[in-house]
């Protein structure tokens, strides 16, 4: 493998992607993560001197619209989807003290 | 009354509208089909009887009072579980959506529903559309119809073996690098993905925006046409949404292929294809060639850079998409939230509702979008992309069509697929490039192997030229009924 990923970038890149892992998956991530950039390496193979990096397949411009609400009230059922609700409010756990 | 169920969409809402049968009749069928069938397919994640039986009398009622007269109206339809269905469960098959229930729905699904379509319930899928197997499910592994010890094909696999079982009459699915074509192609039924833009992704829950499309599973290339054409909007919600004004997709199901010129790109025919599927993919060339068409062989270019491209924008965007699961306002929560601090509970809350590929994708994503790796993968990839779609232009400027397989090899066994992700992408080496370009494309079945496995044809056309596709496909569809 020709890229080793440290146990610095695996936490590094945990942190930025909020996840947790253990031990066991953190190796697991290490090899993954190697491999998979040892493949992607491939597109070095080519030159891409002076190609605009396409994000968007057809020239479309920014799509603006008047700020007017169009969707009702729907407070009920969107809180009925909270992991915790109080008040007719979001709850979440502490955050600070 | 002959068995409703073999009935093609388009057939079943001819008789509905014939009065020979009722969209009622036609959805308990449906239903009775799923009770037998379910438990050694599992194409299902959320069925909702009572519902799917309330909105079917509905539906016949307008139907006989003259409100709906489309050629869908009544026919019992299944949606892949990305998509937003107002007061019906909507996992993605993860358990961080597990008992999410949206208060909105998809604008695909609601075109379906103004066309008078009655859903069923929602597909299977691999978890958050990441998987060519739909065994990342959290909610349990889909078997292929056509031989239960063989995966279905994925991502939108749930879809594609609910049309083969003969439990739905048509499906919804989502395409992101395959995900409609290649479980098409391995259970043996119709899937097309249209060109970026065509349908309208809002209530779809996001993987990979730039290359997420949404588009139909069905029996044959008329139903796939009428689908479409139903599902098909400009969307100011969506603000990728195309406005396109040539949409009447099934006045392209004309039996001519005559002057149409295909081309074969060698690259697709390589090392690494089946000898099997190479055979029945050049068969259908060759039905078409007698029909009139002209085909060629010639060199696509840049085949091998598709996937390092893909899986890096992919993860990207994946890794963007799905930060917004965090146990706040919806999904899982970690039980033992109190007294871990905000971040904390995010990390928690997520190590415990993804699953191992969508983590795999997360962390590759962050990596390549990371400080200091931005322009080395990130915007390499786009680069790459940008290459990819020339590659093609440059082929439109030759041929209508290029024709080629869905994937190297048919369905393969269940459990065989997870233990090698990179084997694992390998397999999308012929959908994913159509994608990164927005182009459509359709998979029809062409044959079987030895196994009885179905071995799909792709075919790929320019951007906005889905009649030309669907020309082409049920031409071929004919042409190969008549050689039978």
């Amino acid at each position: 493998m020709n890229n080793i990923i440290s146990d610095e970038t695996i936490d590094y890149v945990g942190i930025l992607a909020k996840l947790e892992l253990s031990d066991e998956e953190k190796e697991q991530a290490k090899k993954d993560m190697g491999s998979m950039l040892d493949y992607i390496d491939k597109l070095n193979e080519l030159d891409t001197t002076g190609i605009e990096p396409m994000s968007h397949v057809f020239s479309v411009q920014n799509v603006f619209r008047e700020d007017i609400v169009t969707n009702g009230d729907d407070r009920e059922n969107i809180l009925k989807n909270a992991p915790a609700q109080k008040d007719d409010m979001f709850m979440v756990p502490k955050t600070f003290d | 009354m002959e068995n409703i169920l073999s009935y093609s969409a388009v057939e079943l809402g001819a008789a509905i509208k014939a009065g020979k049968t009722t969209a009622v009749e036609a959805m308990e069928a449906v239903l009775e089909s799923i009770g037998k069938k379910e438990k050694e397919i599992n194409a299902y994640v959320t069925v909702d009887r009572e519902r799917a039986l309330e909105k079917a009398t509905q539906t016949q009622k307008k139907i006989e009072q003259g409100e709906l007269t489309g050629a869908l109206a009544g026919v019992p339809a299944a949606i892949k579980d990305n998509m937003c269905t107002a007061g019906m469960l909507t996992t993605c098959s993860s358990k961080i959506l597990g008992n999410f229930v949206p208060t909105y729905t998809a604008e695909a699904v609601l075109n379906l529903e103004k066309a008078g379509a009655v859903v069923i319930g929602k597909t299977n899928m691999d978890e958050f559309a990441m998987g060519s197997t739909t065994e990342t499910s959290a909610f349990g592994v889909t078997r292929n119809p056509r031989n239960t010890q063989y995966v279905p094909g994925g991502s939108s696999g749930g879809s594609a073996a609910a049309v083969a079982a003969e439990e739905c009459f048509f499906a919804l699915g989502s395409d992101t690098g395959g995900s409609i074509r290649q479980p098409a192609g391995f259970c043996g039924v119709v899937g097309m993905k249209p060109t970026y833009g065509t349908v309208s992704r809002y209530g779809l829950i996001a993987y990979g925006s730039s290359l997420d499309q949404i588009g139909p599973l069905a029996k044959n290339v008329a139903d796939c046409a009428a689908v479409l054409e139903a599902i098909t909007s400009h969307d100011t919600k969506d603000s990728t949404s195309v406005e396109r004004g040539d949409t009447d997709f099934t006045s392209a199901l004309v039996d001519d292929v005559k002057g149409m010129r295909i081309g074969i790109p060698r690259d697709y025919f390589g090392e690494g294809l089946d000898d099997e599927v190479r055979t029945a993919v050049l068969a259908a060339a060759d039905v078409l060639k007698e029909n009139g068409a002209v085909i060629e062989e010639f060199d696509l270019s840049l085949v091998e850079y598709a996937i390092p491209t893909y899986y890096t924008i992919a993860a990207a965007e994946a890794s963007s998409n799905l930060e917004r699961f965090d146990g706040i306002k919806y999904g899982y929560r970690t039980p033992d939230a109190e007294g871990l601090g905000l971040h904390n509970m995010y990390k928690k809350t997520r190590s415990e509702g993804f699953g191992a590929e969508v983590k795999r994708r997360i962390m590759l994503g962050s990596f390549v979008l990371s400080s200091g790796y931005y322009d080395a993968y990130y915007l390499k990839a786009l680069k790459v992309k940008a290459m990819i779609k020339k590659a093609f232009d440059d082929a439109f400027k030759k041929y209508d069509l290029i024709l080629g397989p869905i994937a190297p090899t048919t369905a393969p066994k269940l459990g065989e697929s997870l233990s090698d992700p990179l084997k694992m992408y390998l397999g999308d080496i012929y959908t994913i490039s159509v994608n990164l370009a927005g182009l459509p494309a359709i998979s029809v079945p062409c044959g079987e192997d030895a196994k009885g496995l179905p071995i799909g044809m792709q075919l790929i056309s320019d951007s906005f030229q889905e009649k030309k596709l669907i020309r082409a496909a049920y031409a071929y569809e004919q042409g190969r009924k008549e050689r039978a």
